[in-house]
């Protein structure tokens, strides 16, 4: 099934309907957008642990 | 007045989650941290897998490949499986490195594994009845590796039926039970605190 075609605005950033590219690196081989996903979570992941959270109402106050 | 067992399963209940804890107030000092989010965030993109896979039940499994608003439906149900596994996994990384089996929470990590490992069969027959090139790919892949445990005479990746039936009703029957048990055990006893920190009333 081939998705509708899109122009403009409503373009994917990403093509999906074509092979992805892979990344070789000798016994290792691994999809680009998988890669993307992984590094996109360890970087929210260490986000989380330095970003400072909003203080809210504490009842020491 | 004669007990009843009804009378006693309250009873237990209310002694071990009374409601100023099942639906707290306040939280200790230490929860004010973007980490603690990723829990509730994995229940919210629950909520959202569950909606948009019921409503694609009651359309049939056919809907989605004839109707755009049954594309757009299957795409909800996709791209929120794809954000419940990814803030799931960052929850399970804050929770492993803060070692949140401390202090009697063993139940509540293993529950939270497992639920992890039943996600992933959930997502596994997800891309099974995808009826596309896809799904006939993934399953020829599938069926040696599953063979060769010997569970193939009776988990079938070629058979559409059984593997719509494990998706749509036994999987996550087994995630909601999963996930409320979870969720009732993080309650009865607390959240993790960080390593070195001292949760309130432990007194260590």
């Amino acid at each position: 099934m081939t998705a509708a075609p899109t122009t403009g605005a409503f373009a994917a950033p990403v093509d999906l309907n074509h092979p992805g590219h892979y990344l070789h690196w000798g016994v290792v081989q691994i999809s680009v957008a998988n890669l993307v996903v992984m590094c996109l979570m360890v970087t929210l992941f260490v986000a989380a642990l330095l970003l400072p959270f909003p203080r809210g109402r504490r009842d020491d106050e | 007045m004669t007990s009843s067992w009804t009378g006693a399963v309250r009873r237990y209940a209310l002694r071990r989650l009374p409601s100023e804890k099942l639906i707290p107030e306040t939280q200790p000092v230490y929860m004010a941290s973007w980490i603690y989010v990723f829990g509730v965030l994995t229940v919210s993109a629950l909520v959202v897998v569950l909606v948009s896979g019921g409503v694609l039940a009651l359309m049939g499994p056919g809907w989605w490949h004839v109707s755009g608003v049954g594309r757009y439906v299957n795409s909800v149900h996709l791209w929120s499986v794809q954000l419940f596994m990814a803030v799931m996994v960052i929850h399970l990384w804050g929770k492993f490195f803060m070692a949140a089996w401390r202090g009697r929470r063993v139940l509540t990590w293993m529950t939270g594994a497992v639920a992890f490992l039943v996600s992933l069969a959930t997502a596994f027959t997800g891309y099974l009845v995808q009826q596309n090139f896809d799904s006939q790919w993934i399953s020829g892949q599938a069926k040696d590796a599953l063979n060769a445990t010997g569970i193939g005479a009776w988990f079938n990746v070629f058979d559409f039926g059984q593997m719509l039936m494990w998706h749509v009703l036994l999987l996550p029957l087994a995630i909601g039970l999963l996930s409320v048990w979870h969720i009732l055990l993080v309650r009865v006893r607390g959240i993790v605190p960080p390593i070195g920190a001292t949760a309130p009333g432990d007194g260590r």
